[in-house]
């Protein structure tokens, strides 16, 4: 008894907080975010993200430059869903200057967009594996999402950040050969998926370190704003292409993922799921991609009328809105993004705390950051 | 599902000073600054109502008046309103924060204070998010930086 107290005594900051920074360089924040995380012994007691080491300030020069030059800027927010995030802004312009795109066009993006949720969750799902310790993952993952970037090389002469989308269409028309080589892809990547199942779905190690971890209740994701598969997995039906459909999203069948879990598990296997329905789409309606122009007419200089316009779209990782105040000259006099990546981070400390900080790794990775979209 | 004329009802007679500008995209109310947090807590309870999810919350300076706007949503029911309170005041620009209603406002209030200086009562950690503590306002229209910005 007598010795137990002694060695109670000993033991430093044994009632004392331990404070340590995660980031801003750390392999498993995937960019440059910083937790400031409160330890008692190998338990978080709660953290404190700071964020605004790639602040470039996007909104204040959105409001020096022209429509056709914001898109560029929007590649370089969340840039696994450059492709999406193009879209939002060229919807915005649309409905402001009242342009119906044609037919093509909206097809096209939807397969583009569909594309570009693949590849994204692909990266995703490599990085998750590798945050958790199985390297293989990252070699499957990155040697399927080639398939994609190669056919976005093809199209768009670009494989990250495409600016393929312009307002009233697309730069200009698709390769020949994209119809062909996505339905190749497809076809490869049908038989590819149940191995990334194998690998790690089923994988008991995985299994464990992945369920019952990171609980967010229903509640909590709509307090804070948590869209995308992250909410899904707490079975939030918050999919804005349900909600309210843009480009070819009303034409096709495909269902709203949802897991009752709410753990780390639920929202990874919502992305994979997610998976599946984005290559049932692209199914849908690659072959039936209509004939036409790939722009509707456009002024050689846009100007939105005075006003205030607001659109939300869907990306990878959530809801992207953008809210456009127009006076009347071809720049926004206010242009606001509201990412979906911002509001998915701010969950963490309440969904953190109480658990290991090897678990943090794991919550952390399944919210999917990507730090450029929160700081923009 | 309600349609945008029977939302404005409901509110007219929960809020009767509130304000619905003509010819928007979305419903828009604009309401007295002073009153924003109880007007919000009537749209969030009020189960006709329901707005439970704010998707986002800005501002914009509009060198006369800065406008809060406030974009919300109800995951039952899926309709939209956006809620408009003006502050004339430009030296010391203060509303009352919606944290204790929405956890999410926490973080876009201080993105707001960060970028344009208005200041949110009852707020539990106002802080600037991305930039240092004396770099100034840089979404509010008279922001000069002789350094970094080049006027053209």
């Amino acid at each position: 008894m007598m010795s137990e107290e002694i060695i109670k005594d000993v033991i430093v900051g044994e009632n004392e907080d331990y404070i340590i920074n995660m980031g801003p360089q750390h392999p498993s924040t995937h960019g440059v975010l910083r937790l400031e995380v409160c330890l008692k012994g190998e338990t978080v007691k709660y953290l404190i993200p700071h964020i605004g080491y790639i602040h470039r300030g996007i909104e204040k020069m959105c409001e020096a430059i022209t429509y056709p030059q914001i898109i560029h800027l929007t590649d370089r927010m969340d840039y696994l869903s450059a492709h999406i995030n193009n879209e939002a802004v060229c919807m915005v312009v649309e409905d402001a200057m009242q342009i119906e795109v044609p037919e093509r066009v909206k097809y096209i993006r939807t397969i583009l967009d569909e594309l570009n949720r693949i590849a994204s969750h692909q990266l995703w799902w490599c990085a998750f594996g590798m945050d958790l310790g199985a390297l293989t993952s990252f070699f499957y993952g990155l040697r399927d999402r080639e398939y994609i970037l190669d056919i976005f090389e093809e199209s768009f002469g670009s494989r990250l950040l495409h600016s393929f989308v312009a307002p009233g269409g697309l730069m200009h028309d698709v390769h020949p050969n994209f119809q062909k080589r996505t339905k190749e892809f497809i076809k490869y990547f049908k038989t590819k998926l149940p191995e990334y199942d194998q690998l790690l779905t089923g994988n008991i190690i995985f299994q464990n370190r992945a369920k019952g971890i990171g609980l967010m209740s229903r509640e909590t994701a709509i307090g804070y704003g948590v869209t995308g598969p992250s909410g899904r997995g707490s079975n939030l039906a918050c999919d804005v292409r349900k909600i309210a459909p843009y480009g070819a999203y009303d034409k096709v069948q495909f269902n709203e993922i949802l897991e009752t879990g709410c753990d780390v598990f639920a929202r990874y296997q919502v992305r994979m799921a997610e998976m599946w329905e984005s290559m049932s789409i692209i199914e849908q309606l690659i072959d039936n991609i209509p004939e036409g122009e790939f722009t509707a007419k456009m002024k050689p200089i846009i100007k939105l009328p005075a006003g205030e316009y607001y659109r939300r779209v869907e990306t990878a990782r959530g809801e992207l809105s953008v809210y456009v105040v127009s006076d009347g000259n071809k720049s926004p006099y206010r242009m606001k993004f509201r990412t979906p990546n911002f509001s998915n981070l701010f969950v963490m400390n309440e969904i953190a705390s109480g658990y290991k900080i090897a678990d943090l790794i794991a919550i952390s990775g399944s919210l999917d950051l990507v730090i450029p979209d929160i700081d923009r | 599902m309600l349609n945008k004329e029977e939302i404005s009802e409901i509110i007219r007679t929960l809020v009767p000073e509130a304000v619905f500008p003509e010819g928007t995209q979305l419903l828009e109310v604009i309401v007295p600054a002073e009153k924003i947090f109880p007007i919000a807590e009537q749209l969030k309870t009020d189960s006709r109502l329901a707005f439970d999810y704010l998707i986002s919350q800005t501002a914009v300076d509009f060198v006369s008046k800065f406008t809060v706007v406030c974009h919300l949503d109800s995951t039952q029911f899926r309709h939209l309103i956006v809620l408009k309170a003006e502050l004339v005041d430009r030296e010391n620009p203060a509303i009352d924060s919606l944290t204790a209603l929405y956890p999410t406002a926490e973080f876009f209030e201080r993105e707001i204070f960060d970028l344009f200086g208005i200041r949110f009562n009852n707020h539990p950690n106002l802080k600037r998010l991305f930039l240092e503590d004396n770099y100034g306002y840089p979404l509010r229209k008279d922001f000069r930086d002789e350094v970094n910005i080049i006027e053209r």
